[in-house]
């Protein structure tokens, strides 16, 4: 709990998850509100429709949670933390912890503030959240936040340096899932199996012939995200801090 | 013509333009490697096709670009060049000039690298460069990549910040400007005027129907402007970015 | 010549430069003193036309430093050894500096020769020592062999054997008939180095005299007197309207020279067991001065803190 409460001070001290915070939550629920103002026509306003900010979100989250690791390298403040608790294994998986916890919190308010938002702003909406597939659809995000932030960890800890682990997660997520996609005969089966795609089925309505039903999804990115952590964690702890 | 020489000096002496470079080629002529290798008959490869990989080097060549300006920030080096320039305007539109040209010329190689293998991979394939579609699909992908670091370049001044910089160019082109998109009514209007799409007009744009599928190349543009003129105005996007970055250097204390 | 006019720099609501004037001539070090936070970086940023003033303006030899042409030629300055990029070798960074000033390139090769770094000059300077980025730093303000130097803490981090190499080096420019501005907040060390002293604190000009005047002005001239009449010459002095106060057996005098404390004693008839004129340190000089204008007390009573302690902010 000592660690926790420490790694807390250390996040919120800082200014960028303060950025991180008002800017995921702005964008994702003001695109939610121009959905919900631009919306006409005979076809209600659906929970899709409502959630597709969330991605942009999930940006701003990996980018935080990236930084949150890559400062301390820069300042080297990382060796005033191993110096203070050397037991480097532990000093992470709290920071892990407490990022991920703020991620979590984020999504669940980045989801459920953009279904307000666009509830409140359209008339004509089919946004009731009846059945647990709705409920997995706006409330999955902030799991989703919180595994991709132990994700953004892992490779900030690996990386090291801001630039690079943000352009990696950046490039990964956005444009080498989709492009992977576009490769001739094997691209389909490929990107079947790749961790953000993954995500996109356990927010979404995979239908039955899907590789993974959404909660296999779901357990499959946190496998990928947890081995990442653990090939964080083994070379954090070899590494000259 | 000094200056110049001064930001190639101080650009190719540290070591990020080349990983970038490397890795924009790598990743670019690699996909089109890939693209060739599993064409079949009935989905033969195609200029278009071999071109894929392009937007991925876009990326790589716009951190590149940014992180050229934003890491003299970081180590304060900006000061230095002030102080030996104080002429910052003239400063730095020689760094985005030389940024812009290597942002060029990288394009330049991974779009004919990335034809040139396909047409080692796949001899028998139709992959001569005859229309006006085709020299744009291929050259004009450096044009793109040189605006694109000059937007990077402004972007680096106006942030400062390598890990904001980075975000915000990344968000901008591969997320935000298509989840626009996805806004009721006006969203598609607003997307055919975004930037990004517009210089995605001017390589897919006006393909020749008869050579190409839609699903044989980069997805197509809905930008509504005919391919030049989309580069006009990316290349004015770019200008005005530009200036509002440099205006703000000059006010700003180094 | 570097002047200053009126120079003033306002952080929204903070005055960190405050309408400062002063000129620094040339052929002299000319130590720029001041506690931490007192405003001398922002004052040589100002100078070297990095920070635009608030109001006010810094020139060189009559210019501006944005209209000087190539102004490594004329300016050489050293304001922060670590604004060097960490993968980029010393001599790297010096030949660009000194291309973009159009100067011949085996200057970088003379001057990382004065300063000593010529067996590293192609390793990355993010791998270098305190001391060695200094040199670097030095050798980048000689590049362009200018007639006016700025030195910003050049002895910070520097072990005994630097900072001596560092106050010839400054004396040997100014003795080439160089203008040599350099900044501390050590007085101690200002007192070796510099044959003037601006003085500033919060932003505002305290004194510009050499620094021998500096010295004598600024510390309090005392005389101790001891006798076994202590109490009638008290009396005396107190009529006489000068301060005084006990230390110990004896009386500490101040505002009447030995001269006068021995006449009042002659007539008050008193005998003087000791009268010896006392002279403060520079330290305490420097406390009085700028003690009302340090920005960051410490809690520590009576400002014993001598000012080597803190450690400079930047």
């Amino acid at each position: 709990m000592t660690l926790l409460a420490t790694e807390r001070i250390k996040l919120f001290t800082t200014r960028s998850p303060w950025w991180s915070t008002v800017l995921a939550l702005g964008v994702t629920v003001g695109l939610a509100t121009m959905v919900g103002l631009t919306h006409d026509g005979p076809r209600p306003l659906t929970l899709t429709q409502t959630q597709f900010g969330t991605q942009f979100g999930l940006m701003v989250i990996l980018v935080m949670a990236a930084l949150a690791v890559t400062t301390e390298y820069r300042f080297a403040t990382i060796r005033a933390t191993f110096q203070a608790i050397p037991n480097r294994t532990a000093a992470l998986l709290a920071k892990t912890t407490v990022v991920a916890l703020l991620a979590t919190v984020l999504g669940e308010i980045a989801a459920f503030g953009s279904w307000a938002a666009a509830k409140i702003t359209a008339t004509n909406t089919d946004l009731a959240l009846t059945t647990a597939d709705d409920w997995r659809r706006v409330a999955g995000t902030g799991l989703v936040y919180g595994i991709a932030a132990v994700m953004a960890v892992a490779v900030g800890i690996l990386v090291r340096q801001s630039a690079g682990a943000i352009s990696v997660l950046l490039i990964w997520v956005m444009l080498v899932e989709n492009l992977v996609g576009l490769i001739p005969r094997v691209g389909a089966d490929i990107q079947e199996w790749l961790p953000f795609i993954a995500v996109q089925r356990f927010l979404g309505n995979p239908g039955p012939d899907a590789v993974l039903g959404p909660w296999a999804s779901l357990a499959y990115f946190a496998g990928v995200t947890a081995v990442l952590l653990v090939a964080a964690l083994g070379s954090a702890a070899k590494r000259d801090a | 013509m000094t200056l110049l020489a001064v930001e190639r000096m101080k650009l190719f002496t540290t070591r990020s333009p080349w990983w970038c470079a490397v890795l924009a080629l790598a990743v670019t002529v690699g996909f089109a490697a890939l693209m060739a290798g599993t064409a079949s008959a009935e989905s033969p490869i195609t200029i278009a096709a071999t071109q894929f990989g392009y937007g991925f080097g876009l990326m790589v060549v716009m951190v590149m670009a940014a992180l050229a300006i934003t890491t003299e920030y970081r180590f304060s080096t900006i000061r230095a060049t002030f102080q030996a320039i104080p002429n910052r305007t003239a400063a730095l539109l020689a760094k985005t000039t030389v940024v812009a040209l290597l942002a060029a010329v990288i394009g330049e190689i991974a779009a004919f690298g990335s034809w040139g293998i396909a047409t080692v991979i796949e001899p028998t394939a139709d992959l001569a460069i005859n229309t006006p579609f085709e020299w744009r699909a291929i050259a004009g992908i450096g044009a793109v990549y040189g605006f694109a670091a000059v937007i990077a370049v402004s972007v680096g001044v106006l942030v400062r910040h390598s890990a904001g910089a980075i975000s915000v160019l990344l968000i901008w082109t591969s997320l935000l400007e298509n989840l626009i998109m996805l806004i009721p009514r006006v969203g598609r209007d607003i997307h055919q005027w975004l930037p990004f799409n517009v210089a995605h007009q001017f390589v897919t744009g006006d393909p020749d129907p008869s050579a190409r599928a839609i699903q044989d190349g980069p997805g197509l543009s809905d930008a509504v402007l005919s391919p030049w003129p989309a580069l006009a105005y990316f290349a004015g996007f770019a200008v005005v970015l530009l200036v509002i970055a440099l205006t703000v250097a000059n006010k700003r204390d180094a | 010549m570097i002047e200053a006019v009126g120079l003033t720099k306002r952080y929204g609501k903070t005055l960190a430069v405050d309408n400062l004037s002063f000129t620094v001539p040339a052929g002299r070090v000319t130590g720029f003193l001041g506690p931490n936070g007192a405003g001398k970086s922002t004052t040589m940023r100002m100078i070297l036309g990095l920070d635009a003033p608030t109001g006010g303006s810094a020139l060189i030899d009559g210019k501006h430093y944005r209209d000087l042409h190539h102004p490594l030629r004329t300016v050489g300055a050293l304001l922060d050894a670590k604004w060097v990029h960490p993968n980029r070798s010393a001599r790297a960074h010096l030949q660009w500096m000194a291309k973009s000033n159009k100067l011949p390139a085996k200057r970088v090769d003379e001057v990382l020769e004065i300063v000593g770094l010529t067996s590293v000059a192609g390793k990355r300077a993010g791998g270098f020592s305190l001391g060695m980025s200094q040199r670097l730093g030095i050798a980048a303000a000689l590049l362009g062999d200018p007639q006016v130097l700025l030195f910003d803490e050049p002895v910070n981090g520097l072990d005994p054997e630097g900072i001596l190499w560092i106050r010839k080096f400054m004396h040997r420019l100014a003795e080439e008939g160089r203008t040599v501005f350099v900044s501390s907040h050590l007085l101690s060390e200002m007192a070796l180095t510099a044959q003037e002293l601006v003085v500033i604190g919060r932003g505002k000009l305290i004194s510009q005299s050499s620094t021998e005047d500096f010295v004598a002005q600024a510390t309090e001239n005392t005389v101790r007197v001891r006798s076994p009449q202590l109490a009638a010459l008290r009396t005396a002095l107190g009529r006489a309207g000068v301060s005084i106060r006990d230390e110990g057996e004896s009386l500490i005098v101040s505002g009447m020279d030995c001269a006068e404390v021995g006449e009042l004693a002659a007539s008050t008839g008193a005998v003087l067991h000791e009268l010896s004129p006392q002279r403060g340190s520079l330290e305490e000089a420097f406390m009085q001065l700028t003690g009302d204008s340090v920005e960051y007390h410490t809690e520590i009573a009576d400002g014993q803190v001598p000012a080597t302690l803190v450690p400079a902010g930047k």
